[in-house]
C-alpha cells in the first residue's frame, strides 16, 4: 500500500493506468450530477412567457453592444500584427475555445479540484488552461477517455504567473486553499501594485496564454518589519458558480498533441 | 444450501449509492462536515457479514473512492483497509453493544480512518490546517442509527446472508 501511494506521488508511471480507471468510475459522477442536471432543466423549461421574452430582450441588447465593441477589433488586431512585425516579435494568434460543462466538485475541502464533460476523446489535453467569460479558471491535471479533472487557481498547490495590467509589473499569484482568495508571492515593499489592479496572465511559463484576467487585488499590507508586501487578490472567475466553461486550446500546444 | 452470490448485488448498490452522496456538491458551511458514507456503509457490511466483506472490498471501494475525489491512489484504499480490518475483528463484540455504544466505536473508526487520509494528503502537502478533518468522525456517527436501521432493513427484506 505504501508503494502504490509512493508510485502514485513521486513518479508518472501510474498516470495511464489512472486514466483508464477513471473512465470506469464516470458512472458515478453522472448520477452524482442528476439533481444539478434537474434544477438546471427545471429553470430552462418551467419558466413563464414573461421571463423568456424579458431575457430574449435582454439578450438581444448585451449582443448588439458586444457587436458594437468587436466592430473596431479586425482594424485594431492588423495594426496590432503589423506593430509586432516592426518591432520584430512573434504576432499574437488567436486561441480556439470549446465549451464544457462542470459535472461534479471535489468533495474533499482540501481541494480545490472539478471534474468536465470533456476528455481525451474530445481531444483534451493535460496542462489545458480553462476560463469562464469573467477569467482564468485553472488547467488541466488529469485526463480520462470522457471527463478530465482542472485543479483551479485557488489550489494550494497551483500558481499562475501573472503582471499587473496598468504597469507590467510580473509577479506569481499562489492559491491559498479558500475559493475566494489568491496571494501574491515575493513581491518587495516598494513595487507599486495598489488595491484594485487587475492581474492578468503574464504567459510566461508557456502554460497559460497570455492575458487573461486572474484576479482583482484586494488589499495590499507593507510592514516595514516584512522584507515584502503582503498581497490578496480575489479571482475575476465565478469558480464557485460557473457551470459551463471554455477550454483554450493555444495553438503551440494544440499543435504538439 | 444458501447460494453465496446471493444479494450480493444490495452491498454493492449501497457502495455505488454511497459513493454518490460522497459526491454531492454540499453548501460551504458544510463541506468539512460531510460523514464519510462509504466508510459507515462499509462497517455496517463488515459486521453483519463479516465472513462475505472484508478487506477486499475495502480495497476495491477504497480504490474508486481515490479516483473519484482525485486523491493520491491509496489515501482511502489504505484508510477503508484499515478501517474494515478493525471492523471485521471487532464484529463479535460490535453485535452485542447497544446502538450509542456502536456509534461510539463507529466514531473512532472513522476517526482514524480520517488520521489515515490527512497523514497520506500531508505527505502530498495538501492537508488541512486545522482540527476541523475530524468532524466527519463526529457527523458519522451521529448518522450511525440511520444506516444500521435502512442497511439492516434492506438486508433482511432481500434475505442477505
Amino acid at each position: 500500500m505504501g508503494g502504490l501511494i509512493t508510485a502514485d506521488l513521486r513518479f508518472n508511471g501510474l498516470d495511464r493506468t489512472r486514466s483508464l480507471l477513471d473512465t470506469l468510475v464516470v458512472p458515478v459522477y453522472w448520477v452524482a450530477d442528476i439533481p444539478s442536471r434537474l434544477s438546471d432543466w427545471q429553470e430552462t423549461h418551467l419558466v413563464s412567457r414573461g421571463t423568456l421574452q424579458e431575457e430574449g430582450e435582454r439578450l438581444r441588447r448585451e449582443n448588439l453592444i458586444l457587436e458594437g465593441r468587436t466592430q473596431q477589433m479586425a482594424s485594431l488586431q492588423a495594426e496590432n500584427i503589423r506593430l509586432r512585425a516592426l518591432l520584430n516579435s512573434t504576432a499574437l494568434l488567436r486561441d480556439d475555445v470549446v465549451v464544457a460543462e462542470l459535472i461534479g466538485v471535489s468533495p474533499d475541502p482540501v481541494r480545490q479540484q472539478v471534474v468536465l464533460n470533456k476528455g481525451a476523446s474530445d481531444g483534451v489535453y493535460i496542462g489545458q488552461p480553462l476560463i469562464d467569460a469573467n477569467g482564468l479558471m485553472g488547467q488541466v491535471v488529469d485526463v480520462s477517455e470522457f471527463t478530465s479533472r482542472v485543479l483551479l487557481i485557488t489550489d494550494v498547490t497551483h500558481s499562475v504567473p501573472v503582471q499587473v495590467n496598468r504597469n507590467g509589473v510580473r509577479a506569481i499569484a499562489e492559491g491559498t486553499g479558500s475559493l475566494g482568495a489568491l496571494e501574491v508571492h515575493h513581491v518587495s515593499a516598494t513595487t507599486d501594485i495598489r488595491t484594485g489592479d487587475l492581474l492578468v496572465s503574464s504567459g510566461l511559463g508557456g502554460r497559460f496564454p497570455v492575458g487573461y484576467p486572474v484576479a482583482e487585488v484586494t488589499a495590499v499590507e507593507r510592514d516595514p518589519g516584512q522584507a515584502f508586501a503582503r498581497i490578496l487578490a480575489r479571482p475575476s472567475a465565478a469558480l464557485d458558480r460557473s457551470r459551463h466553461v471554455l477550454l483554450v486550446f493555444t495553438v503551440e500546444q494544440a499543435e504538439a498533441h | 444450501m444458501v447460494d453465496r452470490a446471493h444479494g450480493y448485488w444490495v452491498v454493492i448498490a449501497s457502495l455505488f449509492v454511497a459513493a454518490v452522496l460522497a459526491l454531492v456538491p454540499l453548501p460551504a458551511w458544510l463541506v468539512w462536515g460531510r460523514p464519510e458514507w462509504v466508510a459507515l456503509v462499509l462497517v455496517y457490511w463488515c459486521i453483519a457479514l463479516p465472513h462475505r466483506v472484508g478487506v477486499m472490498v475495502a480495497l476495491m471501494s477504497g480504490l474508486a473512492m481515490d479516483l473519484l475525489e482525485g486523491a493520491v491512489l491509496g489515501q482511502n484504499t489504505f484508510a477503508l483497509a484499515v478501517l474494515a480490518l478493525l471492523s471485521v475483528s471487532l464484529y463479535q463484540r460490535l453485535r452485542v453493544f447497544s446502538l450509542w455504544q456502536q456509534a461510539g466505536i463507529v466514531f473512532l473508526l472513522i476517526g482514524i480512518h480520517q488520521l489515515i487520509c490527512q497523514w497520506v494528503q500531508n505527505l502530498e502537502g495538501v492537508g488541512a490546517r486545522s482540527l476541523l478533518f475530524l468532524l466527519p468522525a463526529l457527523s458519522s456517527a451521529l448518522m450511525w442509527p440511520l444506516i444500521l436501521y435502512l442497511l439492516r432493513g434492506l438486508r433482511r427484506h432481500y434475505q442477505v446472508v
